[in-house]
């Protein structure tokens, strides 16, 4: 069953209701022990890298990650800071460790340009058209961005990788192998994400 | 290219949608649910919700009312209205709300917005500003009269500061006037601050929101048109596209 992972950082209804509305059944979750058995997993992700990244090492959901994620090739989804755990470190609230499933460090959006609106707030486009998680998806959709941190991938061998522009190149969707990444939140990019959940629930 | 968002504001009295004049007339327009079903259907980029009498009477937005708007709808939703507890902005964004708009609260106790940014993200925490215009100067409007022992400039820099994510101007002066926004406004505090900001009153019809969507604001924030006349929001996208403003 697919299993969305709550680590009670934040809010995390909305991505149910959009997995609710899509008609599939699924199940919430909050102990790693609890993440056996997944044929998919989605992790939300809403506060920030630091509280996010605590609650993951030190509950062990880490380890429950690893096994399922890099041992049993499940699908993962991770949206927004769920995304961003997927690399190897953030530095929102100090320095955190992050899952290392893609090789990428978070840093902050505006780093170079300060005089950049931050956070990134509001519909951008995504060119993700030849890839699985944007079928049916035409060029130049936009999605819901809100965010003040970024991925910043340093080794994109074997990567796919769908960039919206705000200032620079941003990383909006990262892929490596069953392991998957949007920095937007499809839950509430209306049609256009709602499509893009259900291609990760039936495609992957 | 981050577009320019078009965001219908939804005004309530607690019960029923309102629109206003100045923020004194009032007409009643109905049910909330119905009207925020309605714009969902459109595809709105944003919406936002305000019960403009939560303060006066002592209580916070009503969430069932919350609950219900969020139940079919797939885009952000900001919630503003009486908050001045941690635990109101829990509810509300429990209940579906993705951020919510702080106004006469923070004027009064500055640090709730610090505290509020750090627990929810500073994302979460929309600081709302009425603004009064007179003889071409800007000040506070704050619980029914002018303040003017704080200077708008100072507190929206201030605002940002202590953690605010964006920024929504409500312009009371031209409020449902339906003779243009303030465009000097929207432009002095979007060059003022570096968070988003939505600028909100005296849109009249799709160009008059291309005008405001020209300076830097992130949003143009638009009440009365939608109730009464035939124009859409995406009337008001058409409009900004035609003057060359990135929309979705």
């Amino acid at each position: 069953m697919l299993k969305i992972v709550d680590l009670q950082v934040g809010n995390i209804g909305s991505v149910i209701k959009a997995v609710k509305f899509l008609g599939v059944d699924y199940e919430l979750i909050t102990t790693p022990e609890q993440l056996v058995g997944a044929s998919k997993i989605i992790l939300p992700g809403v506060g920030s890298f630091a509280s996010a990244s605590e609650k993951m090492f030190t509950s062990g959901f880490n380890e429950a990650f690893d096994e399922q994620v890099l041992t049993l090739k499940v699908p993962v989804l991770g949206i927004c800071v769920g995304m961003q755990l997927l690399a190897n470190q953030g530095v929102e609230g100090g320095s955190h460790k992050g899952l290392g499933y893609i090789d990428a460090s978070v840093e902050r959006i505006n780093s170079f340009d300060r005089t950049l609106t931050v956070p990134h707030m509001g519909w951008n486009d995504v060119n993700g058209k030849e890839l699985t998680l944007f079928d049916g998806i035409e060029n130049e959709s936009c999605f819901y961005f809100v965010h003040s941190y970024a991925m910043r991938i340093t080794n994109s061998q074997g990567l796919d990788i769908a960039f919206t522009d705000y200032g620079e190149d941003v990383v909006a969707y990262v892929r490596n192998d069953n392991i998957h990444g949007a920095q937007f939140h499809p839950e509430k990019s209306q049609s256009v994400g709602l499509r893009f959940l259900r291609n990760f629930i039936e495609l992957c | 290219m981050l577009r320019k968002r078009i965001i219908p504001i939804v005004l309530l009295d607690g019960f029923s949608v309102l629109k206003t004049i100045n923020f004194k007339q009032r007409r009643n327009l109905g049910s909330p649910i119905t009207v925020a079903r309605t714009y969902n259907t459109r595809n709105v980029d944003e919406l936002v919700l305000l019960d403009i009498d939560a303060t006066k009477q002592g209580r916070a937005i009503d969430k069932f009312t919350i609950s219900e708007i969020a139940q079919d709808c797939f885009m952000p939703l900001t919630v503003g209205g009486g908050i001045s507890s941690i635990k109101d902005i829990q509810d509300l964004l429990t209940r579906g709300a993705d951020k919510v708009a702080i106004n006469s609260y923070v004027i009064e106790k500055p640090s709730f917005i610090k505290e509020a940014s750090s627990i929810f993200g500073s994302q979460c925490i929309v600081v709302s500003v009425d603004v009064i215009e007179e003889e071409g100067k800007f000040y506070i409007f704050s619980r029914g009269e002018i303040n003017r022992n704080l200077e708008l400039i100072y507190w929206i820099k201030h605002a940002e500061e202590l953690g605010a994510g964006e920024l929504l101007i409500n312009n009371v002066t031209r409020d449902g006037m339906m003779e243009g926004g303030g465009v000097e406004l929207a432009a002095l505090v979007a060059s003022s601050v570096s968070i988003p900001v939505i600028y909100v009153g005296g849109i009249s019809c799709p160009e008059d929101a291309a005008l405001i969507g020209r300076t830097d604001v992130s949003a143009v924030g638009i009440s009365s048109i939608f109730h009464f006349t035939d124009y859409t929001p995406n009337d008001c996208r058409v409009a900004l596209a035609k003057a060359n403003i990135p929309v979705r």
